[in-house]
């Protein structure tokens, strides 16, 4: 136990040191996200196993208890809190990662569910400095009030184009109807999709 | 709070066999859309989550004999976008499609719908409506069932402990026949049904109905199939008084809840309306129409 705890710790410090190195996006420099001292790792519990995930195409060694969401994996564990929790029970789609490039609500996706699957979340998106599409787009139309539901609204948004369903304002209100936006930013989310699925 | 342990077995053997090894509640996952709710509130408290993902065929839909074999964890997603099943069984595949937003949907399986054993559940009644059986997994090996006799009350089932369910089969859909599916809710979206309802009709050459099935959900402690329903539509054409037999027949059937999304009076009178359209659906499908069903 104590082996495991210590090699896990040493394995968590080695990856959020990592994650700390991803380029963040152009404006203005945010704090890092995933400064390694900010998480402490999880008291160890005789339930947790020790999982590896591939998210944003970096390994990340884990140990979750099984009833462990992604997305508390993500936000408490791997440092990455981009993804939102708005209600935890698959609501309003403020988690919403994509697994294997099809968006899922993380609230609701079991982290050990997820090993050996190419997990992608909002810190994801970008490739470098360069914003992806809809990262921009949102940004153009000025596509939220608060930004607590954004990063859901762009990574739904995102999958919703490669799904291609994006062709009119209607279709993009429908397949986008899973995410919640309390400040009613959804004329400009929705042309904000409108213009991303216009470029791509 | 109780320990609690996952496995994923390759294998539907092992699957059962985990299923009948565990000492306190093991719970099967499929899309997990109403486990981890629960889950999470306290409403359940399992042992053991055995995760079905693992196992070949339990995601995917195949055709066979002019019917479909749906693999019990298949999301709603994955109906929608098959080529064929949409044209098929219209009513079923509108029916998954009402489950939750798209995201829910992408996980969201029918196995999970029918043995979360909700009254309201989308799919069930439509399933029920299309004849649609299921094959059973247990340690006696497996056996098939009628949908409609899987939901024995509200979170309750016929499965014994050690049983799960491995696929969903869709008859072949006979000549001049169609399936619909509606829920009335307040809202268009992300709600739950105060009244489903699923049809299936066969008609002859002239449009007369030869054979039905009328199914309401919501309006009992499980969907409840209707034969009255069904008996006042064959023999018939689809007319005003053929529409109000069905209608009494549908009003009669009900055995409601009382809460904030309906009262008993509303529920009954609407399972009636419901069936009514429902119905209309269903003829029109049958006599070659494309009508496009709706919430
Ligand atoms: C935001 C939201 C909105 C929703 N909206 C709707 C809606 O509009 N209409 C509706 O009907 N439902 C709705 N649901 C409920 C839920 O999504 C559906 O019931 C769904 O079909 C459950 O499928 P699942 O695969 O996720 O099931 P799971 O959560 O994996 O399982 C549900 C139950 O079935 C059991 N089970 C699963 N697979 C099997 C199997 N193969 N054999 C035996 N038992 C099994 C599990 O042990 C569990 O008890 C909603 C849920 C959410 C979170
Ligand atoms: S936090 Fe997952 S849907 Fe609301
Ligand atoms: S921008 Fe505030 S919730 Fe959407």
């Amino acid at each position: 136990m104590a082996m495991q705890g210590l090699s896990r710790r040493g394995i968590l410090g080695g990856t959020a040191a990592g994650l700390a190195t991803i380029p963040l996006s152009g404006r203005a420099a945010p704090p890092a996200p995933d400064a390694p001292a900010a998480i402490p790792p999880p008291v160890r519990t005789p339930e947790m196993q020790d999982i590896t995930l591939q998210v944003n195409g970096r390994r990340i060694a884990l140990a979750v208890e099984p009833r462990t969401s992604l997305l508390d994996a993500l936000r408490e564990q791997a440092g990455l809190t981009g993804t939102k929790k708005g209600c935890d029970r698959g609501s309003c789609g403020a988690c919403t990662v994509h697994v294997d490039g099809r968006r899922v609500l993380s609230c609701l996706t079991l982290a050990i569910r997820c090993q050996g699957h190419a997990v992608t979340t909002i810190e994801g998106l970008a490739i470098g400095e360069e914003l992806h599409p809809m990262q921009a787009a949102f940004l153009e139309h000025d596509a939220f009030q608060c930004g607590y539901c954004t990063p859901g609204q762009i990574m739904s948004g995102a999958a919703l184009i490669q799904e291609g369903h994006a062709g009119s304002p209607e279709e993009i209100r429908e397949w986008m109807s899973g995410n919640i936006c309390r400040c009613g930013a959804y004329p400009n989310i929705v042309a904000a999709i409108q213009t991303a699925a216009s470029e791509g | 709070m109780p320990s609690l342990n996952y496995v994923a077995p390759a294998t539907v053997q092992e699957a059962v066999r985990l299923l009948a090894g565990a000492s306190g509640l093991a719970k099967v996952l499929s899309g997990g859309t109403d486990l981890l709710v629960q889950l999470r509130s306290g409403r359940t408290r399992p042992e053991l989550i055995v995760d079905t993902k693992k196992i070949p065929g339990i995601i995917g839909i195949r055709e066979e004999n002019g019917g479909f074999v749906i693999g019990a964890a298949t999301p709603g997603m994955a109906l929608f976008e098959h080529p064929t099943l949409k044209q098929t069984w219209p009513g079923v595949v509108e029916a998954a499609n009402l489950i939750g937003s798209k995201q829910v949907q992408g996980r969201a399986s029918l196995a999970g719908n029918l043995c979360n054993a909700s009254p309201a559940a989308d799919s069930v009644p439509a399933m029920i409506a299309a004849g649609a059986t299921c094959l059973i997994a247990g340690s006696d090996g497996t056996r098939q069932a009628k949908v409609e006799d899987i939901v024995t009350g509200p979170g309750r089932t016929s499965l014994a402990r050690d049983e799960f369910i491995v696929e969903f089969r869709l008859p072949k859909r006979e000549p001049r026949s169609g399936d619909a599916y509606l829920r009335f809710i307040p809202r268009t979206e992300m709600d739950i049904a105060v009244v489903g309802c699923g049809v299936c009709v066969t008609l002859d050459a002239n449009g007369v109905c030869t054979a039905a099935r009328v199914v309401l959900g919501a309006v009992a402690p499980t969907p409840v199939l209707v034969p009255e329903a069904a008996a006042a539509l064959v023999g018939h054409k689809l007319d005003d008084a053929t529409l109000e037999m069905l209608d009494a027949a549908a009003r009669r059937a009900c055995n409601p809840i009382d809460d904030k999304r309906g009262t008993i009076d509303y529920r009954t009178k609407v399972a009636g309306v419901l069936a009514r359209r429902t119905a209309a659906i269903a003829f029109n499908r049958a006599s070659g129409g494309k009508s496009a069903g709706g919430h």
